[in-house]
């Protein structure tokens, strides 16, 4: 029994850690000649996908609006889509098929930014050209990289500073264990000291954790003023029920949660009472051009559970694509940021006017406060407008001038010329 | 803060996670450990067990009817399985792993193409109640009771009941027991809708606590194999020291140095065990008793 049992765990164990791939290539049914392709690689299965299938539904909306009006230079944009199932290494292999086999002409893909960093280097060896549409942990200084997600100077030297003027100066981290949580937990260190506050305690949770019962008992030890949630994926999510039925009624405040997972839609009231996101987007923001882009959301996909930060950031990215490419007359990235380092790329997006910033290729955002009610109903107590991704190009960041592919977080900053 | 307060909060933390390993493990327990089934496919038995429950308390049902629904469908879920799937493999362990994952990949992805990307939660019943200067969760203790409970049941069932030592005699030597009389057919249908059934309880249990998706059951798959192999073949010896043992590691290392030390644990546990006692703790109790 023993040796049976054995094998079959190791067994298990490594079936378990394989996942089969079967992408899903959606082939556009235009049939003009010679269209720009737009590789799509997005999490529509796995532990991410309920908060990025909308990203998916975004990026067809754009192209069949674009299609719909004539395309780019009157060529129609071709969607690659494959599922890369919240698995890294599927990005890998699918980051590889689309910039060799498919050779697309740009690509579209990621939300952790662990996929990210596994893909990036695959761009930057054959020259791709990707967009990153997903708020992240900053500081990726790569001119093959065009980033429209927000940043931490943008989500968190608004939030963290208001909710100390609000909350008190005693903050709790509890963040995801990756390169994601490890760097904004660096980011918001780095801010509450700048404000005059200090950390009560930190907590970096493996990904796919679900039991918190320690965790809870860990920050009502600590007795912060507030805590601020970096969890992510839908397993970790499951804190904030367990937190409320403990009777945690601490503020909280996040960069992803709402904006990304909806999750003061999918739990019952009140367990995300007093929830701050900073979010440079969400459906409820009550502006014509934000339900002009709902409405036309919803028509197309009736049955979308919720349009986030992320969608919103998808459908805008391609729009700046189109521009980009007819001032350029040319899919060649070299092109592309000839134009963009004209500094001078902007339009008006459902959230209000983003522009990008050449220096960086990162997106300048209207950043909107959210506030979660005890019913669950989201209010906006403040709006920043026009908020630059100033960071990586103050601290020495200059892709008009220098491409260095890499990452930089505060403690790495670019190097000193 | 005194010392009954520390004291306590120690007992709950252990309790919280006793609760979780066990009813993750019980029906794993008696698929695995019993009937010797490698059933990857354990966790989307408990993603039934709580899309269920969920589906029918937002239709109006109390919680403890929903729970006792979910069970009753994964049960269901789990005979419709083993007429169709695994009956024919009984013999062939090692393509059941290849079976059942099958069977949970479809299962996840078909409930994320049907049902969608989330469910909407139900809401944790019963409040909280205040200990020194934490506060706990009600429903917690419940779960902890619920753990205690189902080993009891499990216990009762399998020694003092007909059905009880039929399917052990029929899991042991399935010709012999044939040959008495015994319809080994349906004892392994029943011994196995038992043990969906019991996956389908824990997900209904936890349902309430946790984000609803298609992926829930991944995160109890972990936890539900390392006690039943460390439990060993008997369900109720094994399975409970199993969780008790494993509630101690992880609740002291996850108190002491977090989550990740907490996982870290519970592996090195495992392999310690696996390598001092290759017969699971069950293995070793009853050598001890004959």
């Amino acid at each position: 029994m023993s040796k049976s049992v054995l094998r079959g765990l190791r067994a298990a164990a490594l079936t378990g850690t394989l996942v089969l791939g079967s992408p899903i290539g959606s082939h556009s049914a235009l049939a003009a000649e010679n269209p720009i392709k737009l590789g799509v690689l997005e999490d529509q299965s796995g532990d991410f996908a309920a908060a990025t299938i909308g990203k998916v539904h975004a990026i067809q909306l754009a192209a069949e609006e674009i299609n719909k009006a004539g395309g780019i230079m009157g060529r129609p944009l071709e969607l690659v889509t494959y599922d890369t199932q919240s698995d890294n290494t599927r990005y890998q292999e699918f980051m590889r098929r689309v910039l060799q086999r498919d050779k697309v002409d740009v690509v579209f893909a990621g939300f952790s930014s662990a996929s990210r960093e596994a893909y990036r280097p695959i761009v930057d060896q054959f020259n791709g050209f990707a967009f990153y549409n997903n708020q992240y942990e900053g500081g990726v200084c790569d001119g093959h990289m065009i980033v429209t997600g927000a940043v931490p100077e943008q989500q968190f030297s608004t939030l963290i500073p208001y909710m100390m003027e609000k909350y008190g100066k005693n903050v709790y981290t509890l963040a995801a264990d990756y390169n994601f949580g490890q760097i904004s937990a660096e980011w918001v260190r780095k801010i509450v000291k700048e404000n005059g506050g200090k950390m009560a305690g930190e907590e970096f949770i493996p990904l796919g954790v679900s039991q918190f019962s320690q965790s809870i008992q860990n920050i009502q030890k600590a007795k912060p003023d507030f805590v601020v949630t970096l969890l992510v994926g839908t397993a970790q999510a499951s804190y904030y029920e367990q937190a409320a039925s403990a009777n945690v009624s601490l503020p909280m405040a996040s960069s992803v949660n709402v904006g990304q997972g909806y999750e003061h839609k999918r739990f019952k009231p009140p367990s995300l009472k007093d929830m701050y996101v900073t979010t440079n987007y969400i459906e409820e923001i009550d502006s014509p051009k934000s339900k002009e882009f709902y409405a036309k959301f919803k028509a197309k996909f009736p049955s979308e559970p919720y349009v986030n930060q992320e969608a919103e950031n998808s459908y805008l990215a391609v729009y700046l694509y189109k521009q980009m490419v007819e001032r350029a007359k040319s899919t060649k990235r070299e092109e592309i940021r000839k134009v963009i380092a004209l500094g001078d790329v902007c339009m008006d997006a459902p959230e209000g006017k983003v522009c990008i910033d050449p220096k960086s290729q990162h997106m300048s955002h209207t950043i909107y406060l959210a506030k979660v009610g005890a019913d669950h109903s989201i209010s906006f107590p403040k709006i920043w407008e026009d908020i630059k991704p100033y960071w990586l190009g103050e601290a020495g960041c200059d892709l008009t001038k220098k491409d260095p592919m890499a990452q930089y977080t505060p403690s790495n900053p670019p190097p000193k010329p | 803060m005194d010392i009954a307060t520390h004291v306590f909060s120690a007992l709950y933390q252990f309790g919280d996670a006793f609760a979780f390993l066990v009813l993750s493990a019980c029906g794993l327990a008696v698929i695995f450990g019993m009937m010797g089934v490698i059933n990857l496919a354990h966790g989307e038995f408990i993603m039934c067990g709580a899309y269920v429950t969920a589906a029918t308390v937002h239709a109006g049902l109390p919680l403890p009817l929903g729970i006792l629904t979910g069970t009753l469908v994964s049960a269901l879920v789990g005979v419709v399985v083993e007429l169709a799937v695994i009956r024919h493999l009984y013999e062939r362990p090692l393509d059941t792993i290849v079976a059942t994952w099958g069977l949970s990949l479809i299962a996840t992805q078909g409930t994320l193409i049907m049902v969608g990307s989330t469910m909407a939660g139900v809401g944790t019943p019963f409040g909280s109640f205040q200990v020194g200067d934490y506060s706990y969760s009600i429903y917690r203790i419940v779960l902890f009771c619920a753990a205690i409970g189902v080993l009891a049941a499990l216990y009762a069932l399998f020694n003092w009941t007909r059905f009880g030592v039929l399917a052990r005699a029929t899991i042991q030597v399935p010709h012999m027991a044939a040959a008495l009389g015994v319809d080994t057919r349906l004892i392994y249908s029943l011994t196995f809708a038992c043990g969906a059934g019991l996956a389908g309880l824990a997900g209904g249990l936890y349902a309430p606590t946790m984000t609803l998706v298609p992926t829930m059951g991944a995160t109890f798959i972990m936890e539900a194999f390392v006690t039943v192999v460390i439990g060993g073949a008997d369900v109720f010896l094994g399975t409970a020291p199993a969780g008790a043992v494993l509630a101690v590691v992880k609740s002291v290392m996850t108190s002491w140095q977090g989550q990740l030390f907490g996982q870290i644990g519970l592996l090195v546990a495992v392999i310690i065990v696996v390598r001092v006692l290759p017969k699971g703790i069950s293995g070793f109790v009853l050598r001890e008793r004959t």
